[in-house]
């Protein structure tokens, strides 16, 4: 999967304009915004701490993977909460954090971004806002899915499913790895499970589907 | 006091080695370890990016199993999976921080005729080795000091933070002791807690790789033998894909990566096997550890 180019940049006659190629000019209207996302959001992610953030940027700095980001987490903290939901649950940025907790303990008014950063993960996977075939919901699914039905994880059997659905051309160029984890026992056929897989089913929220209640 | 062992899926598949390494150091230290029966998996970053309720409940059954198998007044539950000790000290934490949480999850909890009271500990066994039982006692008990062998010790994210208090977030040192303890030489190295990419490396692997690039050249450039950690998605990110970054970069990373727990073992005296040797992809060269005199030469 290639990571995204930012979008070429063309002035009002068409011809693009090779100083400008990195800015986007967007007008999004007030009334265009989700006001109260941000509350939301907030309100997902303990705490009204995420809208006295100082936009200082510290997160930004801190994360290993921002430069990968379309927006980094500060931009993102912004948004969210000034209320631009489609562009912050279509963004990669909640996709690619991958929840090291670098920016939270460094933030100067202890936001807690990673929780953030799962908040918007939740909405975007509940309201369908992801790329199709970007493999980081569908590892999310096909995990949960898995431990329902097990109580455990097994390695290699969640792979396969997520090539499966994501990219099946990647069990080929991975199909070596795992022959030389498989010969030093590092990949297990077996399924490993939990006895009392009742004690799960009745943990997880009534009313909740076997599959979860994911649609896909 | 026994220490309640929670393995997590990883030690039973990609990060074997760690499992057995761990089991056989704790038996050489004759520290008492007992499986938490009918573990269920933490859930690690996925759960919870589909529904926290139930994310916090299932960690949280592990919790509460442990409380029921424990006769202690304070249950010390060691999980050494990196994800697995944030997730199970994350569901510790904010039970006992958010009323509404704690009330959601033993809700969902006593649905399966379970009940968490607050008891449980959850420790990492870097804590565990260093601040219970010390490190003059590892220190008594070294067989073949690892002298000369220079390590990168990496602790990767999740074990040193948010939730962590026995070591630096940033900085931490515990594992650069153990290491000390050992006669070998902990190299000072800035990106010990820099994050390997955890499960990007399979979903978005080109942004994975080169997180673990960057890890591993500055490892190299340090000059380390080995890099040494204490996670098993760490281990994995940062030894089977050296070829691929190497080919995709053009570098020339040939570094060993193996559990700190294996490099305890070997300077105990440990069995090779018995600690998981024989699963890495690149055995790391020992031979310049001193043996002592009569100690079979073959062992190393």
């Amino acid at each position: 999967m290639s990571l995204p180019t930012p979008p070429a940049v063309q002035s009002d006659d068409g011809a693009s304009i090779e100083s400008m190629k990195q800015v986007v000019r967007r007008i999004k209207f007030e009334s265009e915004l989700d006001l109260e996302f941000g509350e939301r959001v907030a309100a997902k992610a303990y705490g009204q701490k995420l809208l006295s953030c100082i936009q200082c940027g510290t997160c930004s700095a801190t994360c290993p993977l921002s430069h990968y980001m379309d927006y980094t987490p500060r931009k993102i903290i912004a948004m969210t909460r000034e209320g631009f939901r489609e562009e912050v649950l279509n963004s990669l940025t909640i996709w690619l954090c991958s929840s090291c907790y670098a920016c939270q303990v460094q933030c100067p008014r202890q936001i807690h971004i990673t929780d953030v950063m799962y908040a918007l993960k939740r909405e975007a996977i509940s309201l369908g806002f992801y790329p199709r075939r970007l493999p980081i919901p569908v590892l999310a699914r096909e995990f949960f899915k898995r431990v329902l039905k097990d109580g455990r994880n097994t390695e290699s059997w969640l792979l396969i499913s997520l090539y499966l659905r994501t990219n099946p051309f990647r069990m080929l160029k991975e199909a070596m790895l795992g022959l030389r984890l498989f010969v030093r026992g590092r990949l297990t056929v077996g399924r490993e499970r939990v006895r009392r897989r009742d004690q799960l089913r009745a943990i997880l929220t009534p009313g909740r589907p076997k599959n979860g209640g994911l649609v896909k | 006091m026994t220490y309640l062992y929670y393995p997590g899926c990883s030690l039973r598949s990609t990060g074997r080695a760690y499992e057995e390494s761990l089991l056989t150091v704790f038996r050489a230290l004759e520290i008492p370890l007992k499986e938490l029966d009918d573990w269920n998996c933490c859930g690690a970053t996925s759960y919870v990016s589909i529904d926290e309720t139930d994310a916090f409940a299932l960690a949280a059954r592990n919790l509460a199993l442990a409380e029921a198998q424990s006769s202690d007044g304070s249950v010390q539950l060691i999980a050494p999976c990196s994800a697995c000790y944030l997730v199970l000290s994350k569901t510790e934490r904010y039970l006992e921080d958010y009323p509404d949480v704690n009330a959601k999850i033993n809700a969902a909890l006593d649905r399966a005729g379970l009940r968490y009271h607050g008891k449980v500990d959850v420790r990492h066994p870097l804590d565990v080795l260093v601040n219970d039982f010390g490190l003059e006692k590892i220190a008594k008990r070294i067989k073949h000091p690892l002298t000369g062998l220079e390590v990168a010790c990496y602790y990767g994210c999740q074990t040193v933070r948010p939730f962590a208090t026995y070591d630096h977030p940033q900085y931490p040192e515990t594992m650069d002791k153990i290491v000390k303890v050992l006669g070998a030489e902990p190299i000072d190295w800035p990106l010990k807690t820099r994050c390997c990419g955890g499960s990007l490396t399979g979903t978005i692997q080109e942004a994975g790789l080169r997180l673990n690039r960057a890890l591993l050249k500055e490892a190299k450039g340090r000059d380390a033998d080995l890099v040494a950690t204490c996670c098993p998605l760490c281990q994995h990110n940062l030894e089977c894909y050296q070829p691929r970054i190497n080919r995709m970069y053009d570098e020339d990373i040939d570094i060993p990566v193996a559990y700190f727990t294996q490099l305890m073992g070997i300077a105990l005296g440990c069995d090779e096997r018995e600690l998981g040797m024989h699963r890495l992809m690149k055995k790391p060269s020992l031979k310049h550890i001193m043996h002592p005199k009569g100690a079979s030469a073959n062992a190393w």
